[in-house]
C-alpha cells in the first residue's frame, strides 16, 4: 500500500536514464567503429583481391549435379541407367535479348512452340544466374550446327548431361516408374539446394519412393568466368556424391513371362516370394514407354496416353480395384473354421441355389444343377457358391469383415511403391458411414463369394495369398531388395520390417484350407486341374471369376453375345510348393472370362519359369 | 539598409522556426532524415538499373511515410501513453489474425489482406512494444521491481514469438531488442543484465550438446553462410566482392559493375548497402554511417531533454533501435552477422518499414516539440 503513494523522484530517474542513454550512445559508436574496421578490411586491405574478382572476371558458382543411382533386377540386369545426352542451355542474365535469341535459335535448331513455351515456364522458376534448359537430347547434327554458330549466342551453350534411360522400355513402366522434369509441386517438397543442377525427379514407382536414396548429394565448383560467361578457370570444387544403386527382388524373366502371358488382355500379375515378401514380378497392362517421360513428354503424346480408354498410365497392380470373386473363398472358409461356424467335415446341400430364410429370392450357384452335398474341400475345389452363401450367412458380414481384415483386405499392403489403393472390404459400419444405408442380409451372401462391394487390388490378393501360404506369417511386399552406396562394395539389404504373425486357434485349420486349394489344382473335380499337370510338387490355388455385368435373375451369362468389355474378370491365386511355399502368384485378367481358362494358365507359366520347369506336355485347355 | 535586410532575415528565420514549432517538426532531425531519403533515392536509381518507375513508386511511399510522421508528431506524448495498451492489444489481435488468415508471400505468412490494401501487423507492433513497455515501466518508480521486469519481458516476448513463427526472424529480433532497450534504459541493475548474458552464454553449449546433427548443421550455416555457397552464401560472396571492389573512393555513381551486371542479388532492397559501398567506396559508406549516427544522436539528445520518464525511455529506445536496424543490415551485408532479411532503414526499396520508421521519428518530434507545453 505504501509504495503506491511513493512519489516518483523525477530528478533521480532522469539521471538514471540519462546515464544509460550515454552508455548506449558510446556502445553504438563502438559498434559502428567495428563496422568501419570491417569495411576497411574489405575495401582497403583486401581491395586487390576483390577488385580482381569483380573487374576482369566474375566468380560463378556452378552446381555439380550428382549421378542418379542405377536400378537392377535380382539377376543384375539393368532396369534404369543414365546415358549421356547433349542439351541446349541458357543463363538468362548473360543473354542480352532473350526473345531475339529464342527466335534465332528456333531458326537454327527448329525449336517447336512447345519447346519455347515450356522454356518460358522454366525461366520464371529459375534465378537469372542459373542455367535453364532450352531443349534436351540434341542430335549430333544439331550439336554441330550450334557449335558453328556459338559466337552468335552469348549466354547459351551446349551442356553434356546424363539423363535417365530405361533399357527395358515398357516392361517396368509401372514397377520401376520413371523420372520427369521437376515441376512446381516438386519444388515445394524438395530440398532446393540439393537439386540445383538436377533436372529430373522420380515421379512414379521405385523412382519416386526411393528418390532420396537414388538422387545423391549435389556438389559445386567456384569458377571464374569472362564477360561472355565462359569459364576461365576453376577456383575450387566440392565433388558431388552419387545416389545409391538399387537392387530389386523383381526377376526380369518372370516379369517378361507375365507380360507376354497376359498378351493383349488388360490386367495385372503380381508374384511374390512369401518367405521374404519380395515382389518377384509386378506387371500392369497395358503399359507405356517410360522413356517418353524423361525429358518431357509432348502434350499430344501425353494426351493419347491419358485419354486412352485402356488407361495405360494406371497402375492396375497397385490401384486396380477388382471384385476378388471366388479367390476370396479360401479366406472365408478359414474364417468359418476358425470361428467355429463349420468344421472340415460338415456338409451343406447345394441344389443350385440358395434362399434366405423368409425370402424367396434365389441366389444362384454357378453350377445350375447344383453340387449336391459338399464339404469344405469340395466347396473350395469346385467353387460351390451355395456353400459359401450359407457360410457367409452364418458368419455375418461384420465377423467376416473382421477376419478378412487380418489378411489385409481393405488395407494398403505397405508395398514400397507409392500411391497404392486401399481396396474395400465391406462392413455394416462402412455402409452406414459412406452410403448412409442399412446393410441387407443378401449383401452378406454375395460378399461371401467375393462379389458385391468387395474390391481388391492385385497386390492385395498376392499379399493375402502369401499370408495364407505362410500359415499366418504376413510380410509387407517389398520391391527393393538391397541398396549399394556409391563407392561401396557391399550391398545393404532392405528387408521388410513389417512382419507379424496372425493369431490362429488351431493350426490344423490352415492345412484344411490349403488342402482344399491343392484339390483345386490336383483334385479330380478341381477348377484348375491343368495347372498342376507335370509339376514335381503340389500347388495350391483358387480360381475366381468376377462379374462386371449384372445379369438378371433368370438370364444366363452368355459370353458369345456380350461385348468383350462386359465379360467377367478372370482371377487366379496360387502358391507352390503347397507344403513349403516359395512362390506366390496372383493374376487378374480384365474381361478374361473365366479364371480357370484365362488366368490360371498365366500362373502356370509363371510357376514353370520360376522353378525352371521345362516340359513337353501339350497344353490342352480344360473345362 | 543592410541592417534592415538582416533584421528582415532574422524575422524570416524566426518565422520559420515558429512555423516548424507550430507543425511540431524538429528541424535538425528533419534535415538529417531528408538528406538520408535523398541519398536513398539516388542509390535506388543506380541499383534499380536507372528505372524511373521504381523511383516514382518509392517517392510516393516516402510522401506517405512523411505524412504519417507529421501526423504522429501532432499527437501529445501523454495521449500515446494513455492509448499504449489499446495499440498493443490491437497489434496482437492482428498478429493472431495473420496466423490464421494471413497471406503467404515468399514462403512466410506476414500479410493481412484488408481488401483495399495489405499490410504487415508486425509494423504496428514495432512501435507498440516500446511505447507500451515504456508506459508500463514509467507507471512506477525506476528502476523497476523484479516482477515488473518479468511482466515487461512477457510483453516483449509474446509478439516477438508470434512474429518469429511467421517466420520473420529479423523483425522478431528488432522488436525484441526495441523492448529490451527500454528495459535497459529503465535502469535495471547491471548485476541482472550480466547474469542474464552469462546464462545465455552458458546455455549455448548445453543446447548444442542436445541438438541433432542436422540441427547443428543448420545453425552453422546460419552463422557462417559461406559454407552454403549455392544458397545463403551466394548473396554474401557476391556482396563482399561488390563492397571490396569499391575500394577507398568507389567506382563512382552508376559505375558499379557488380550491381549493374545484375550479379548482386536483392541489390535494391536488403543488399543496397553493397551497391553504395561499391560506387562510393569506404569514404562514402563511412559518411553514410556517420549520418545514421548523427540522426540517432539527435534522437538521444531529444531523449535526454524529455520531461517524463516515459518520454525518455521511448525516445531512447526509438533512437537506439534505429541504429540496431542499421547494424543488423550492414553487419549482414558485410558478412559480420548471419543473414536475416532486414532492409537498410530509409534507403532500401520497399514501403512498409519506411512508414513505421518515420512514424517513430514522428514520436521523437512530438516528444521534443510538446515539451514546453508540458512544463509547468
Amino acid at each position: 500500500m505504501a509504495s503506491r503513494f511513493t512519489l516518483k523522484d523525477h530528478f533521480r530517474e532522469s539521471r538514471l536514464i540519462n546515464g544509460r542513454l550515454i552508455f548506449a550512445a558510446v556502445l553504438s559508436v563502438l559498434v559502428f567503429a567495428v563496422v568501419i574496421v570491417r569495411l576497411v578490411v574489405l575495401q582497403v586491405l583486401e581491395y586487390e583481391h576483390f577488385d580482381s574478382l569483380s573487374n576482369r572476371n566474375r566468380v560463378d558458382i556452378e552446381p555439380l549435379p550428382p549421378q542418379r543411382g542405377l536400378i537392377y533386377d535380382r539377376n543384375g540386369v539393368i532396369l534404369a541407367e543414365n546415358i549421356p545426352t547433349f542439351s541446349l542451355e541458357m543463363v538468362p542474365e548473360k543473354v542480352p535479348d532473350i526473345e531475339q535469341t529464342l527466335n534465332e535459335l528456333s531458326d537454327l535448331l527448329a525449336l517447336t512452340a512447345d519447346d519455347v513455351s515450356e522454356f518460358q515456364q522454366r525461366l520464371n522458376r529459375h534465378r537469372r544466374f542459373q542455367q535453364v534448359v532450352i531443349r534436351q537430347r540434341l542430335t549430333e547434327q544439331e550439336v554441330a550446327r550450334f557449335s558453328a554458330n556459338r559466337h552468335r549466342f552469348p549466354g547459351v551453350d551446349i551442356e553434356g548431361r546424363l539423363i535417365r534411360h530405361y533399357p527395358q522400355g515398357h516392361l517396368f513402366a509401372h514397377a520401376v516408374g520413371y523420372v520427369g522434369r521437376i515441376n512446381e509441386r516438386d519444388m515445394q517438397i524438395i530440398d532446393q539446394q540439393n537439386y540445383k543442377g538436377t533436372l529430373q525427379i522420380g515421379k512414379t514407382g521405385v523412382e519416386k519412393e526411393y528418390e532420396d536414396d537414388l538422387h545423391g548429394d549435389v556438389g559445386y565448383r567456384q569458377v571464374e568466368t569472362n564477360v561472355q560467361g565462359r569459364i576461365v578457370r576453376e577456383l575450387m570444387s566440392v565433388a558431388s556424391h552419387s545416389g545409391d544403386d538399387l537392387f530389386l527382388h523383381v526377376d526380369i524373366n518372370l516379369q517378361r513371362v507375365a507380360s507376354e502371358a497376359l498378351g493383349d488382355y488388360n490386367g495385372s500379375v503380381v508374384a511374390m516370394d512369401p518367405r521374404t515378401g519380395g515382389v518377384l514380378a509386378m506387371v500392369s497392362k497395358p503399359d507405356f514407354d517410360p522413356n517418353s517421360f524423361v525429358s518431357g513428354i509432348s502434350t499430344k503424346e501425353y494426351g493419347t496416353l491419358r485419354d486412352s480408354p485402356d488407361r495405360p498410365l494406371f497402375d492396375r497392380a497397385l490401384r486396380g480395384h477388382y471384385p476378388p470373386g471366388s479367390t476370396l473363398k479360401p479366406f472365408v472358409a478359414l474364417a468359418g473354421l476358425e470361428l467355429g461356424v463349420v468344421t472340415e467335415h460338415s456338409k451343406t446341400y447345394c441344389p443350385g441355389w440358395y434362399t434366405l430364410p423368409g425370402h424367396d429370392h434365389r441366389y444362384r450357384c454357378w453350377k445350375h444343377y447344383g453340387h449336391g452335398h459338399v464339404d469344405l474341400k469340395d466347396a473350395v475345389a469346385q467353387s460351390c457358391d451355395v456353400y459359401f452363401y450359407d457360410l457367409a450367412h452364418a458368419l455375418g458380414i461384420d465377423r467376416m469383415h473382421q477376419f478378412l481384415d487380418l489378411f489385409g483386405f481393405g488395407h494398403r499392403t505397405g508395398v514400397d511403391i507409392p500411391s497404392e489403393s486401399r481396396g474395400l472390404s465391406p462392413s455394416k459400419e462402412w455402409k452406414r458411414g459412406s452410403r448412409n444405408q442399412a446393410w441387407f442380409p443378401g449383401e452378406t451372401l454375395i460378399s461371401g463369394i467375393g462379389q458385391g462391394f468387395n474390391q481388391t487390388t492385385p497386390i492385395q490378393l498376392a499379399h493375402a495369398t502369401s499370408t495364407l501360404a505362410m500359415r499366418g506369417v504376413t510380410t509387407a511386399p517389398q520391391v527393393v531388395r538391397a541398396s549399394r552406396a556409391a563407392g561401396d562394395a557391399d550391398m545393404q539389404l532392405r528387408n521388410s520390417n513389417n512382419v507379424h504373425s496372425l493369431p490362429m486357434e488351431n493350426s490344423q485349420h490352415w492345412e484344411a484350407v490349403i488342402d482344399s486349394m491343392v484339390e483345386v489344382i490336383h483334385g479330380a473335380r478341381g477348377t484348375a486341374r491343368h495347372v498342376g499337370e507335370g509339376m514335381p510338387f503340389k500347388i495350391a490355388g483358387k480360381t475366381g471369376t468376377a462379374q462386371v455385368f449384372g445379369i438378371a435373375q433368370d438370364e444366363k451369362y452368355d459370353a458369345e453375345t456380350l461385348e468383350r468389355k462386359l465379360h467377367d474378370h478372370a482371377l487366379f491365386i496360387a502358391f507352390a510348393p503347397a507344403d513349403k511355399p516359395e512362390f506366390v502368384v496372383a493374376v487378374v485378367v480384365e474381361n478374361g472370362g473365366s479364371g480357370s481358362k484365362t488366368a490360371a494358365p498365366i500362373a502356370r507359366e509363371m510357376i514353370k519359369q520360376h522353378f525352371g520347369i521345362i516340359e513337353e506336355i501339350d497344353e490342352q485347355p480344360d473345362q | 539598409m543592410s541592417s534592415l535586410i538582416s533584421e528582415n532575415r532574422q524575422a524570416n528565420s524566426w518565422q520559420l522556426s515558429h512555423l516548424l514549432q507550430r507543425l511540431h517538426i524538429d528541424a535538425p532531425l528533419m534535415m538529417g532524415l531528408l538528406l538520408l531519403l535523398g541519398i536513398g533515392l539516388m542509390m535506388l536509381y543506380s541499383a534499380g538499373g536507372q528505372d524511373m518507375g521504381l523511383i516514382v513508386r518509392q517517392l510516393v511511399r516516402m510522401g506517405m511515410a512523411l505524412m504519417a510522421m507529421l501526423i504522429v508528431a501532432q499527437i501529445n506524448p501523454d495521449r500515446m501513453r494513455d492509448s499504449a495498451y489499446w495499440l498493443y492489444g490491437f497489434g496482437l489481435v492482428l498478429l493472431l489474425a495473420v496466423l490464421f488468415f494471413g497471406h503467404e508471400g515468399k514462403g512466410a505468412q506476414r500479410w493481412l489482406d484488408l481488401g483495399f490494401f495489405r499490410f504487415q501487423p508486425s509494423e504496428i507492433i514495432k512501435l507498440a512494444v516500446p511505447i507500451l513497455v515504456a508506459a508500463f515501466l514509467a507507471e512506477r518508480p525506476l528502476p523497476p521491481s523484479a516482477w515488473r521486469l518479468i511482466f515487461g519481458l512477457m510483453l516483449i516476448g509474446l509478439p516477438a514469438f508470434l512474429i518469429a513463427k511467421q517466420p520473420d526472424l529479423g523483425t522478431a529480433i528488432l522488436i525484441a531488442s526495441s523492448g529490451l532497450i527500454v528495459l535497459f534504459l529503465s535502469g535495471i541493475r547491471w548485476r541482472i543484465i550480466l547474469t542474464f548474458l552469462g546464462t545465455c552464454a552458458a546455455a549455448a553449449p548445453v543446447l548444442w550438446y542436445f541438438m541433432h546433427d542436422y540441427q547443428r548443421r543448420r545453425v552453422l550455416t546460419f552463422l557462417n553462410p559461406e559454407t552454403d555457397p549455392l544458397g545463403a552464401g551466394y548473396h554474401i560472396i557476391q556482396s563482399k566482392i561488390a563492397i571490396g571492389s569499391g575500394g577507398t573512393f568507389g567506382q563512382g555513381w552508376l559505375q558499379g559493375t557488380q550491381s549493374h551486371l545484375e550479379f548482386l542479388p536483392e541489390r535494391s532492397t536488403d543488399f543496397i548497402f553493397a551497391v553504395i559501398a561499391e560506387e562510393f567506396g569506404l569514404v562514402g559508406v563511412a559518411l553514410l554511417l556517420f549520418l545514421f549516427l548523427l540522426i540517432a544522436g539527435r534522437g538521444l539528445f531529444i531523449a535526454g531533454q524529455a520531461q517524463s520518464s516515459f518520454a525518455r525511455l521511448l525516445a531512447g529506445s526509438i533512437s537506439i533501435t534505429f541504429l540496431v536496424y542499421v547494424f543488423v543490415n550492414v553487419g549482414m551485408v558485410t558478412g559480420l552477422l548471419p543473414v536475416v532479411g532486414v532492409p537498410l532503414p530509409l534507403i532500401s526499396y520497399g514501403g512498409t518499414s519506411m512508414v513505421t520508421l518515420l512514424a517513430g521519428f514522428g514520436i521523437l518530434m512530438s516528444i521534443h516539440t510538446h515539451r514546453r507545453m508540458m512544463s509547468p
